[in-house]
């Protein structure tokens, strides 16, 4: 009997749910060679370097050819405040959440002491409740903390950059350690013990056998940490204030009031990133096993 | 000192995990029971919390209002149930609909060629990372009055001769499960291709050499084993379509209002947020309860932390 043998009605709902997959997402990715300035109809792909006609009347300049939108993207002064703080926070809460979820799972996993269990359950929280309950939490924490320290002291703290970085090492925490947690599930303590036994220091055993052994995990935890920075909205949306937009903030906002082919193009480069990402922590994972 | 923590395991335990306890108790835990605190509480004229104690924001919520015509001290006004209601059907209906569409492709998954597995397991994780609101945009893209579907639509009576009115899509109920069912599919696809992937093929063989038919076999051998993925996997669907309010503001327009947009409301247009946070504690007991009975009823397997 062969193994790999499918109905053809799997493989035919397979090919229409890979469409439905991504047929939106090209759609998108065509509408940002658009050569249309309101984005409503596909006027064909911007085919001229220089001034080109768009709407009819309007000449546009466009030095870029068929890449007008990202051009005008990158001259774009929100959208690139917005990706710098994008950036600002993914890279600071990854490198953090990494460090401390790391230390958590080799608590988890080699020690006992006393609130493991509570430690435990409180990292499973934030994936059974919904994300809207944490970001209101927070939200509730640093509103109401803030507004207590100012009247106090008469300063004039506001949500910010830090907040939601401190929010996003907070809900990127559990993932890491959990993926360390698995990656260490899997090796035997008696690694370490031979190396204890042998007469290295707990320091040394750590950099030289522990650490070795789980860098696939930590890598993994730390890019999946990355992607979840990067691509968070809900709990960005209630801890930012002022000057701390980030990409999917800005975008979100856009959308409600106009639609344009620069949203398109910033699409597009996510999308290109996004593959580039996942085909890495492939790549990682797959030499893991 | 240092002589002594090296010596106490417990202690090096401790320490490790001290920043994390930190961090979840100062961010979580704190404030979820900061939540419950000022969810008993009134708003003030100026929009600020008055801390008191009564359950009027829960009774609000249940349609016990006091906004009542003059003579009534108070009536019944069931806008809010209406609201949880919606939510609710609309993460049961979200969930059923992935499950039927992120199964077949799992499955296919699960039985390809193990080296070609990674490529479609690829093709999913993709769409998943993808930014959300991103993919909310794509939707509005296609649904619009003069969007992509219309316009394909248009095209095609226009080749058969017939006269067609584009649909008007967006900001409807059907616009707002469409979406959800697109933003959660891969949630769904990889818990069930986890599960579907240790099922030994042996088993599938035993079945035939007994006589069960194809379909037979899936409904005896298949499914039963794969339940593990479907309930992670529901999980997984549930719980976010349950507090998604991005979805419902940008392909529902104002009609479709869900708890997530009530909460987000109360918060940010400063109307309350001490029901609001009502609202907000309801919608998490509310999830708990559905996935305790849920999970409860079918076992809740490890295919939760693979996806």
């Amino acid at each position: 009997m062969n193994p790999y043998k499918r109905s053809p009605f799997v493989k035919i709902s397979t090919v229409l749910v890979y469409f439905f997959l991504y047929a939106p997402i090209i759609g998108l990715m065509l509408f940002s060679f658009n050569a249309s300035k309101t984005n409503i109809f596909f006027e064909g792909f911007i085919t001229r370097f220089g001034p080109l006609q768009m709407n009819g009347s309007t000449v546009v300049q466009s030095p870029c050819g068929p890449f007008h939108w990202f051009c005008e993207l990158s001259k774009n002064a929100e959208v690139r405040n917005a990706a710098k703080n994008t950036l600002t926070i993914a890279f600071i809460s990854t490198i953090t959440s990494t460090v401390i979820g790391t230390l958590a799972a080799l608590a988890l996993q080699r020690y006992d002491f006393r609130l493991k269990s509570f430690a435990q359950l409180s990292l499973y929280i934030p994936i059974v409740i919904p994300e809207i309950v944490m970001g209101i939490g927070i939200l509730v924490l640093f509103s109401q903390l803030f507004s207590f320290l100012n009247n106090l002291l008469g300063l004039r703290l506001t949500m910010g950059l830090p907040t939601v970085i401190v929010s996003h090492i907070a809900f990127s925490i559990p993932f890491v350690t959990l993926v360390v947690q698995a990656r260490l599930q899997g090796f035997d303590k008696s690694y370490e013990e031979a190396a204890m036994d042998l007469g290295a220091n707990e320091l040394t055993t750590f950099w030289r056998v522990t650490f070795p052994m789980i860098l696939p995990g930590v890598l993994s935890g730390a890019l999946l940490a990355f992607t979840l920075s990067l691509d968070d909205f809900v709990i960005t949306f209630f801890t930012t204030g002022p000057g701390s937009t980030t990409l999917p903030i800005y975008v979100y906002g856009l959308l409600r009031r106009i639609i344009t082919p620069q949203v398109n193009a910033l699409s597009t480069i996510w999308v290109l990133v996004v593959f580039t990402v996942v085909l890495i922590l492939q790549r990682v994972q797959n030499r893991q096993t | 000192m240092l002589k002594r923590l090296r010596e106490n395991k417990s202690a090096q335990g401790t320490l490790l995990i001290t920043p994390t306890l930190i961090f979840m108790v100062g961010l979580l835990i704190i404030p979820l029971l900061l939540t419950l605190i000022i969810s008993f509480g009134k708003r003030s004229a100026e929009g600020n919390v008055i801390y008191t104690f009564g359950l009027h924001n829960y009774m609000r919520i249940l349609g016990f209002s006091h906004d009542c015509p003059a003579g009534q001290t108070t009536c019944f006004d069931p806008l809010y149930a209406q609201i949880l209601w919606r939510s609710i059907s609309l993460a049961f209906n979200t969930t059923v609909l992935v499950i039927l569409l992120a199964y077949p492709l799992a499955y296919f998954i699960a039985r390809s060629h193990p080296s070609r597995r990674n490529t479609f397991l690829f093709l999913v994780l993709v769409p998943l990372w993808t930014n959300f609101v991103i993919r909310v945009y794509a939707w509005m893209m296609l649904l619009r009055t003069q969007g992509l579907i219309n316009s394909v639509l248009g095209w095609l009576a226009g080749l058969v001769g017939v006269q067609f009115v584009p649909f008007e899509m967006l900001y409807t109920p059907g616009a707002v499960l469409v979406g959800m069912v697109y933003e959660f599919l891969p949630f769904m696809i990889l818990p069930i291709y986890t599960s579907l992937e240790k099922i030994d093929n042996s088993l599938y063989e035993a079945a035939a050499d007994l006589g069960a038919n194809p379909l037979r076999t899936f409904w005896r051998v298949t499914l039963p084993l794969s339940m593990p993925g479907v309930v992670a996997g529901t999980v997984l669907v549930f719980v976010p379509v349950m507090g998604t309010f991005v979805v419902s503001d940008l392909l529902g327009g104002k009609q479709i209002i869900l708890v997530g947009n009530l909460i987000q409301r109360q918060f940010l247009d400063a109307r309350d947020p001490t029901f609001g946070s009502a609202a907000s504690l309801i919608l998490m007991v509310m999830t708990l309860i559905v996935m305790y009975f849920y999970t409860r009823k079918f076992g809740f397997g490890e295919e939760i932390v693979a996806a």
